[in-house]
């Protein structure tokens, strides 16, 4: 048993850490740590800072992009860069889609989407999940019929996250409406500029219009933009979510949220003492710091199992659920420190060069809508419940 | 023993809850929560005009009602229907002039012609006895205040505020009518609809009247007493909505051929919920008879215990509602997310749950 890296991982810390010093511009990761709205642009500007370093697809094979890290360099990456408040990176294409195109796709498809993922010529957006089909994705509806040498799709898609951004989305759709569930779905690229393809935006409870509607109306997609085989989508579909992702548990997300949750508690009081030293709050605060530190060595003994080759088995759903956990108590905490200011809400501020009079503290406004916001996570990606079925189902195995 | 409210209260709720549902159902609800003013000057009038207002206050202050018992069922019905009409601040206004022994200046608050805001809280915190930062000292006749009050509920609409200041004597109440001289508002919405505003007092003149309270503790007493029974019974509305909706969506969404209802890690999830508000509207009894019936600091400890078992079970429900929910329960368009977010920010008002359980212990080592 040794917790410590090795000499040659501090190395590569070191070096990211200076990376991040030079490259991170000081406007992201302002917006960052306050809970700002990042504009698509910001988005952009970050990945192109990666790509120009060799470092944004830092888990693509090396002959397509990839720096040719190990698994625990990955993590290092993926720690020190939340921890940073560099913005996070935008999964669709680069962790989703791309796998898929690698390990199924044609190699003139991953000749042709994968420069475009990393230079930012396309912006992807998934489209599983639909109105009828959330937890039970198989059940999923939208139709893609064969006409010579195009589908025809018909169906809706919802909950696309930043589509309103997208040039493509990747889509599960039915092929074979006669064969069982999971064995009638194909995997598709669709150009959202295609005729019939409409946008619309879903208003989430704190007013944001990240999530969106996709309707498509006999929309003709050529049959070269089918992944791999027809009616195998699912299979495509199920890798993505066992893909092995390290930072499915947000370790450094956390911790620098956490730290701004102690920053906070430190600059205020309460009942005329400081939060931080109010018992109650004290113990909330502690509990959490615990939990997450548990959590960052749970996750290093899920990192260092893969780096030796250990397939991902209930880990990622132990570390989705547990991470998703910490991340909500850390936002519910950060909205109780603020009391009474917690409570004005003033969209403007969440922009950048908002120069309205402040209401209350620093980051008080952000504070309640970035808790509502977060409940998202244990909805999405495979929610809490679902990830505990998978990991019930593989330890009772009834 | 009878944990039936009485007739006369139950056709109180009726009414209430008709008229609600009828002039403010949710879309209109959140219309006007989310709109220029922060609520509807129409409901408002029609509640005031069925007599709602002076349900929260006793005969010998021209209400008719006023009794704990009173002051929840009329919150329950608000929370349920997550009105956003100025209630609260008639309510603690209303009872702080009522315990200054001005039921005189009630009148036009309880016909909703006067609409009136408590501005205590302050942008600086301090420390449970300490002196406010707000001041009042003497000017002639009459009295000049300068200080601040933080997240003022409705200050904008308000024509008065009740605004509490330190003088010589220690803390008194001052009305201060809300377009005098040196008064200036910040006004904004809220994260849970209606608007609030942060409120400037610089060299605000006032006549010697305009102190309502000479004895500002005692009176604040009183309204804090009658907010913390509000807030509770409001929750406890808003609770028992949310919880209704989640159960009947895992009656009808349905996922893997069956309705969600039917897998028991959710069945056992909304058995908490339904157990746990059960257990605040116990609470929330708890405190309306201790309003009645209790002085001090036994009435004080059953309210906190309130005040606490709403915040904490309101974190469970609101999380739970939307959890169970799924994407659909984070949208703005589905009733659900708003009276998960009144839930929520309830526990910001008045003291959250950790606050009143402290207070709670604190006053229980007094005793
Ligand atoms: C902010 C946000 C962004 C999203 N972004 C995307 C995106 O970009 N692309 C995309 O395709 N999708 C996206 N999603 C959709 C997300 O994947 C779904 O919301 C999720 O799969 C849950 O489906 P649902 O919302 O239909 O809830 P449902 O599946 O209807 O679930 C409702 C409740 O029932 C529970 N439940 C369901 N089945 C079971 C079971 N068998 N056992 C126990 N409990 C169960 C769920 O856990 C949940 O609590 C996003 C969702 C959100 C909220």
């Amino acid at each position: 048993m040794d917790l410590r890296f090795t000499p040659e991982e501090e190395a590569f810390r070191d070096e990211v850490r200076q990376f991040l010093v030079e490259k991170l511009p000081t406007r992201l990761s302002d917006k960052v740590r306050r809970g700002l709205h990042l504009t698509k642009a910001d988005m952009e500007e970050w990945h192109a800072i990666l790509n120009a370093r060799g470092w944004l697809a830092n888990h693509w094979p090396e002959r397509y992009g990839g720096p040719g890290w190990s698994v625990v360099q990955r993590a290092i990456f993926d720690d020190e860069a939340a921890r940073a408040f560099a913005p996070r990176l935008v999964p669709f294409g680069l962790s989703m889609l791309a796998p898929v195109l690698i390990k199924y796709g044609s190699e003139e498809q991953r000749r042709h989407y994968l420069p475009r993922i990393l230079d930012g010529t396309d912006w992807w957006c998934q489209g599983y999940s639909e109105p009828g089909a959330g937890s039970d994705l198989a059940s999923l509806k939208t139709s893609a019929v064969r006409d010579g040498n195009h589908y025809v799709v018909n169906g809706q898609k919802t909950w696309t996250t930043l589509g309103q951004y997208a040039d493509w989305i990747f889509c599960l759709v039915r092929t074979d409406p006669t064969a069982k569930a999971q064995e009638g779905i194909s995997f598709l690229l669709i150009d959202m500029k295609s005729p019939g393809v409409e946008v619309r935006p879903i208003v989430l409870l704190d007013g944001d219009a990240e999530v969106n509607e996709v309707f498509f109306t006999d929309v003709r997609v050529p049959v070269e933009n089918l992944v791999g085989e027809e009616n195998k989508g699912w299979t495509y579909a199920k890798y993505l979510l066992t893909y092995e992702r390290t930072n499915i548990a947000g370790v450094g997300a956390s911790a620098a949220a956490f730290d701004r949750l102690r920053a906070t508690a430190s600059s205020l009081t309460r009942g005329g003492r400081p939060l931080a030293d109010d018992p109650l709050f004290a113990a909330r605060l502690a509990r959490i710091e615990i939990d997450l530190a548990n959590m960052a060595t749970t996750n290093l003994r899920v990192v260092a199992a893969a780096a030796h080759g250990g397939a991902p088995g209930a880990e990622s759903s132990m570390l989705k659920i547990k991470g998703t956990e910490i991340r909500q108590a850390i936002t519910a905490l950060q909205r109780r420190a603020f009391g009474i200011y917690a409570q004005p809400f003033v969209p403007e501020a969440l922009e950048e060069g908002y120069n309205g009079a402040p209401v209350g503290p620093e980051d008080a406004n952000t504070a309640a809508p970035t808790y509502f916001n977060m409940r998202k996570l244990s909805i999405f990606g495979g929610s809490n419940e679902v990830q505990k079925n998978i990991i019930s189902k593989m330890i009772v195995g009834l | 023993m009878d944990f039936q409210h009485s007739e006369d209260r139950r056709m109180l709720a009726d009414t209430l809850r008709r008229f609600l549902a009828e002039q403010a159902p949710v879309d209109r609800r959140n219309a006007a929560a989310y709109g220029d003013s922060g609520y509807s000057p129409a409901v408002w009038q029609g509640l005031a005009e069925l007599g709602v207002i002076g349900a929260l206050f006793p005969e010998a202050a021209g209400g008719f009602g006023g009794s704990g018992f009173d002051i929840m069922v009329v919150f329950e019905e608000i929370g349920r229907a997550l009105s956003v009409e100025p209630f609260l601040g008639a309510l603690t206004v209303g009872h702080a002039l009522a315990a200054g022994r001005r039921a005189d200046l009630l009148e036009p608050i309880i016909a909703g012609t006067s609409i009136v805001a408590l501005a205590d809280a302050e942008p600086q915190d301090r420390g449970p006895d300490a002196p406010y930062a707000t001041r009042a000292t003497p000017d002639g006749d009459g009295w000049r205040i300068d200080g601040a009050k933080a997240v003022v509920a409705q200050a904008e609409a308000a024509a008065l505020l009740l605004v509490s200041a330190q003088t010589v004597d220690g803390a008194s109440l001052f009305l201060v009518p809300s377009d005098a001289a040196g008064v200036s508002i910040q006004g904004y919405a809220n994260v849970d609809g209606g608007r609030s505003g942060e409120v400037r007092l610089s060299g605000v003149t006032l006549t010697a009247d305009a102190r309502v309270a000479a004895d500002g503790r005692a009176a604040l007493a009183a309204a804090e007493a009658a907010a913390l029974l509000a807030l509770s019974a409001e929750a406890l509305g808003a609770m028992e909505v949310a919880k209704a909706m989640t159960i009947e969506y895992l009656r009808t969404r349905k996922q893997f051929g069956v309705p969600i209802g039917k897998f028991q890690a959710l069945q056992h999830r909304i058995a908490t919920v339904l157990l746990e508000v059960e257990q605040a509207r116990s609470a929330v009894i708890n405190a309306a008879d201790a309003f009645d019936h209790d002085q001090g600091a036994d009435r004080d400890r059953r309210l906190s215990a309130a005040k606490y078992t709403v915040g904490a079970t309101g974190q469970l429900v609101a999380e739970e509602a939307i959890q169970l929910h799924g994407g659909i329960g984070m949208t703005w368009e589905l009733p659900l997310s708003h009276y998960a977010k009144r839930i929520t920010m309830i526990d910001h008002q008045m003291g959250d749950q950790d606050q009143h359980l402290q207070r709670y212990i604190a006053l229980g080592r007094a005793a």
